[in-house]
């Protein structure tokens, strides 16, 4: 049936709320095509010629093309590595289930919710003492062992969702395993596996933890970076900003695109 | 109790039209089934008179007062619905006394009026479970108790069997109809299945694309179905329809041709029908009014028999091309592929002119 | 349960696959399993091992095994009560906050009404945001006590600017911190919403419940379980938040933010102090996992369903 319209203020109000939520972005971003002195004035600018040169001025920093490459290698990289390992794991867990499976999964998500400060210590001393701090092999490592749990997670929800029947009715068809997976289950199980890839992403992209205090000039990801700077360019408004923007933008994007299914993943499935 | 009255209320979406110009009086104690195929405005009707849905177009009037402005729970009917709609984390006496504690009822009243519907539902032993925690039936029941706690002039019922499994369903019709009668309760009734119709309605309104079809009892429906798409739709197996041409209509008797060299004639009605000699038309059999014969106006070979048991049903490929079924108790003699003779009930059908309209009927009632 | 056949073509009893099976469904879960459980144990284990330690990198030669001293010494450091007392107040507090927005929000994105999708990704975006990005949003452009967008809202309204990092540091890491995470229980709690049954609304309409009751009888019971989840993942994330002091008051001033998380950075990274910081760190531990069990409990029961 019809859903009923909200009313006027009902509208208004949602409307003020998202538009305050969003603000602070907004104003970021508006930030970062004015210039240094607009970026400050007071009162604030609305209107003014927009101009790209902090972003030139960003861009032009040391290293800022060196830490996006990094949180992008980063990030992609723990990303296929983690759904590589979680994809067989959910698949034996999902199609063949044994008694144990579940105690499994749900010690498997247990691990994520060891809180990182608890062993910064013992993980801090092994990168030193093997030679991976500030190195980014250590940095996916360790961003493919923290979203691990989720991925496989997610994998196995999505799998679990496949209604067996197709497989079972591809069987009597005379399909077999392997082309089974490549002709059902890859296509029935690729938005699942987007949107776990997706989720990884982003969680990693922001991931800021581990990677202020694993590296340092040679494999610090943005996060680290816009740490850093702001300290001695906090002054720059209209730079910060451009480079925040750029930082910023495709996670936003990615995460407006997964919205929707990212509940799931983010509740590990106690949400639906 | 309720006596409520549509004048020519209708439903729009935007520009679709769901339901029609529907005028309809439902007698107080009356239990009404509003029947129809999907889409038909069944339930949009429903929730109009519930008060869910805004009236587009037209007037309610319940117990003689407009109605079109009165909020839900002022109409004083309560609504059965098909999910059961339980309120999940409150027990069953919290579900049933839900309404009045919302309308500020002093605790005692509402313990006893639960009570109550719960000794007329069987459900004391119930009380304190949750929703999650009872069957199907059961559940069902729970939403009836909802309703019935209330003391409503009227029930509202919105396909509420349709999530049972068939010998619950079963059983739940025929408590239905005993809860009828022992409310003395007026009840509207959506339903698709026209059995559930048929066994439990005092009156059907069957509904085709947001109009009314036919209006009247299930027997009425049945012998004397207003056009084609009621005589359709009642009954199971369908109605047989054939098509013929009047070839004669004198004041005595009425000949139709159904094929060249075979014709039918039956005494004229009167007044006498008004078509032309020569006019098609189609005539409506119902199976069991088929019967197997030596040579008769039909005939055809033998394409499918199902033996029910009971009866038996043999579909029968005609020679002009269309399928008859026959409904017979019989259950030697034919078989599949044998050529076999029909004929008639002489006095059952009916005639349809080509709007699809019945023309009259050939009906003991 | 007939799954195991499908694939392998065999008739296998329920529950019990053929060995050959069954090592191939092992070794596929081997990799994965074995890495969490070197990553879940072996840390763990080595901050258990040196938080009974001496052991600071500065000194590395004065090193042996204290018992209990680190723990006595961390339980009489009035900085590391400072620390509990901060974390139960930004976690507590942003908990709060973003639970009570959160639903509001909800509720609100629910309706009907036009751009619906598009509002929705407006409150959702916060989210996304780098953590480090948003506090230097908060902390220069709009709480910057001179030239930041509050100041002049404040100077609007005749009201004087606020040193927000240097009067009320803990509020203005809070506001920065639920302005991340309200996005969070607001897309959890709308996506229960949208699995409310309308026709238990439409019950409830019947019934004679008017919106505010709709809301406080159905609504909101409906939500209890999404928000009792919310508030024990939120509160798993919250224990460890990080970037956001580092790059706005990096704990202070005095100790006025310095949090569980932060004090444990400091004096693991900063003071070289492995045995105090792992003792801290086992402490932090034990917190999580309190509020971890429930959360384990309630998904593990969803996993049945």
């Amino acid at each position: 049936m019809n859903e009923q319209r909200a009313s006027l203020p009902g509208t208004i109000a949602a409307w003020v709320v998202a538009f305050l939520m969003v603000f602070p972005i907004l104003w970021m971003a508006i930030t970062a095509f004015k210039t240094e002195s607009e970026a400050i004035a007071i009162p604030p600018l609305l209107l003014f010629r927009p101009v790209l040169s902090s972003f030139a001025a960003a861009l032009a920093q040391s290293g800022y093309l060196h830490f996006a490459l990094n949180s992008i290698i980063v990030s992609l990289g723990s990303t296929v590595l983690a759904i590589l390992i979680a994809f067989p794991a959910a698949y034996a867990m999902a199609f063949q289930p044994g008694r144990h499976t579940q105690d499994l999964l749900v010690w498997m998500l247990s691990t994520k919710m060891l809180p990182p400060v608890g062993v910064l210590v013992p993980i801090y001393l092994i990168f030193r003492d093997t030679g991976l701090l500030d190195t980014v092999e250590g940095l996916v490592i360790v961003d493919t062992l923290m979203n691990l749990p989720i991925v496989v997670w997610m994998l196995f929800s999505f799998f679990r969702d496949i209604p067996r029947d197709i497989l079972e009715a591809a069987h009597m068809d005379g399909v077999g395993p392997r082309k089974q997976m490549m002709h059902l289950l890859l296509p029935l199980a690729s938005p699942g596996i987007a949107s776990a890839a997706l989720l990884a992403i982003i969680l990693s992209w922001n991931e800021a933890f581990w990677s202020i205090n694993l590296t340092a000039a040679h494999a610090g990801t943005l996060a680290a970076y816009i740490a850093r700077y702001s300290a001695p360019e906090g002054l720059f408004w209209a730079k910060l900003s451009a480079a925040s923007v750029l930082a910023v933008a495709p996670i936003l994007l990615f995460g407006c695109l997964a919205q929707r299914r990212l509940v799931r993943g983010l509740t590990v499935g106690a949400v639906k | 109790m309720a006596k409520l009255e549509l004048r020519k209320v209708g439903k729009f979406y935007g520009g679709f039209e769901a339901v029609k110009s529907v005028d309809l009086t439902v007698e107080d104690r009356e239990f009404v089934v509003f029947v129809g195929p999907s889409g038909c405005g069944k339930t949009t009707l429903l929730r109009m008179i519930a008060g869910l849905e805004d009236i587009s177009s037209g007037e309610l009037f319940i117990d003689g007062a407009r109605a079109n402005a009165v909020p839900p729970d002022k109409r004083g009917l309560a609504m059965v619905f098909q999910s059961y709609a339980l309120y999940p984390h409150m027990t069953v006496a919290g579900n049933m006394g839900f309404a009045l504690k919302m309308a500020g009822a002093p605790k005692a009243e509402i313990a006893e009026k639960v009570q109550e519907a719960a000794r007329v539902l069987q459900l004391e032993p119930l009380l304190n479970r949750r929703p999650r925690m009872l069957s199907g039936g059961q559940r069902q029941r729970v939403a009836i108790g909802r309703a019935i706690v209330r003391s409503p002039k009227g029930f509202l019922f919105d396909e509420p069997l349709s999530n049972l499994d068939a010998a619950l369903r079963v059983q739940m019709r025929t408590e239905l109809v005993k809860l009828h009668q022992a409310l003395a309760a007026t009840m509207i009734y959506v339903t698709h299945d026209q059995v559930e119709a048929m066994t439990m309605a005092d009156r059907i309104v069957v509904l085709e694309g947001g109009r009314v079809a036919q209006v009247g009892t299930p027997l009425e429906l049945y012998h004397r179905p207003a056009n084609l798409f009621v005589a359709g739709f009642i009954g199971s197996p369908k109605m047989n329809f054939l098509s013929a041409r009047a070839v004669a209509i004198g004041p005595r008797e009425t000949t139709l041709e159904l094929a060249p060299d075979r014709v039918l004639a039956f005494p004229s009605p009167a007044p006498a029908l008004a078509i032309a000699p020569g006019a098609a038309v189609t005539l409506g059999v119902r199976p069991e009014h088929l019967r197997f014969v030596e040579s008769g106006p039909l005939r055809g070979v033998v394409d499918v028999v199902e033996h029910l048991g009971v009866e038996t049903l043999v579909y029968v490929k005609e020679s002009s091309g269309g399928t008859v079924i026959v409904r017979t108790d019989d259950l030697s003699r034919v078989r599949q592929g044998e050529t076999v003779s029909l004929a008639l009930h002489p006095d059952r059908g009916s005639l349809f002119d080509t709007a699809g309209d019945a023309l009259f009927h050939l009906s003991p009632t | 349960m007939m799954d195991a056949t499908t694939l392998s073509g065999e008739a296998i009893a329920a529950g019990s696959l053929a060995p050959a099976r069954r090592r191939l469904s092992w070794l596929m879960l081997s990799p994965a399993v074995g890495l969490l459980a070197v990553w879940a144990f072996v840390p763990l284990a080595m901050t258990l091992v040196y938080s009974f330690r001496r052991y600071n990198l500065l000194y590395p030669e004065r090193n042996g095994f204290v018992g209990i001293r680190n723990y006595e010494y961390l339980l009489s450091d009035p900085s590391f009560w400072t620390a509990i007392l901060n974390t139960l107040v930004l976690v507590l507090g942003v908990l709060a906050v973003t639970i009570v927005l959160g639903t509001v929000f909800s509720l609100l994105l629910n309706q009907n009404f036009p751009g619906r999708a598009a509002a929705r990704l407006m409150v959702i975006a916060p989210f996304f945001v780098l953590p480090p990005v948003a506090a230097l949003i908060w902390k220069n452009l709009l709480f910057d006590p001179l030239n930041g967008f509050i100041a002049w809202l404040l100077h609007l309204a005749g009201l004087p600017a606020i040193a927000w990092f240097t009067h009320v540091p803990m509020l203005a890491l809070m506001v920065i911190v639920a302005w991340e995470w309200t996005p969070f229980a607001t897309l959890i709690l709308l996506t229960a919403l949208q699995s409310l049954d309308p026709e238990q609304l439409e019950a409830a309409r019947m019934d004679g419940a008017g919106p505010t009751n709709r809301v406080i009888y159905i609504v909101l019971p409906h939500l209890a379980r999404p928000a009792a989840i919310t508030i024990m993942m939120e509160s798993i994330f919250l224990l460890s938040i990080f970037a956001e002091i580092l790059t706005t008051t990096a704990g202070g001033p005095g100790e006025a933010t310095t949090t569980l998380t932060y004090l444990i950075y400091i004096r693991a990274l900063l003071n070289f102090d492995i045995g105090g910081a792992s003792a801290a760190g086992v402490l932090a531990i034990v917190l999580a996992n309190i509020v971890a069990f429930f959360l384990m409990r309630a998904v593990a029961r969803n996993l049945e369903a």
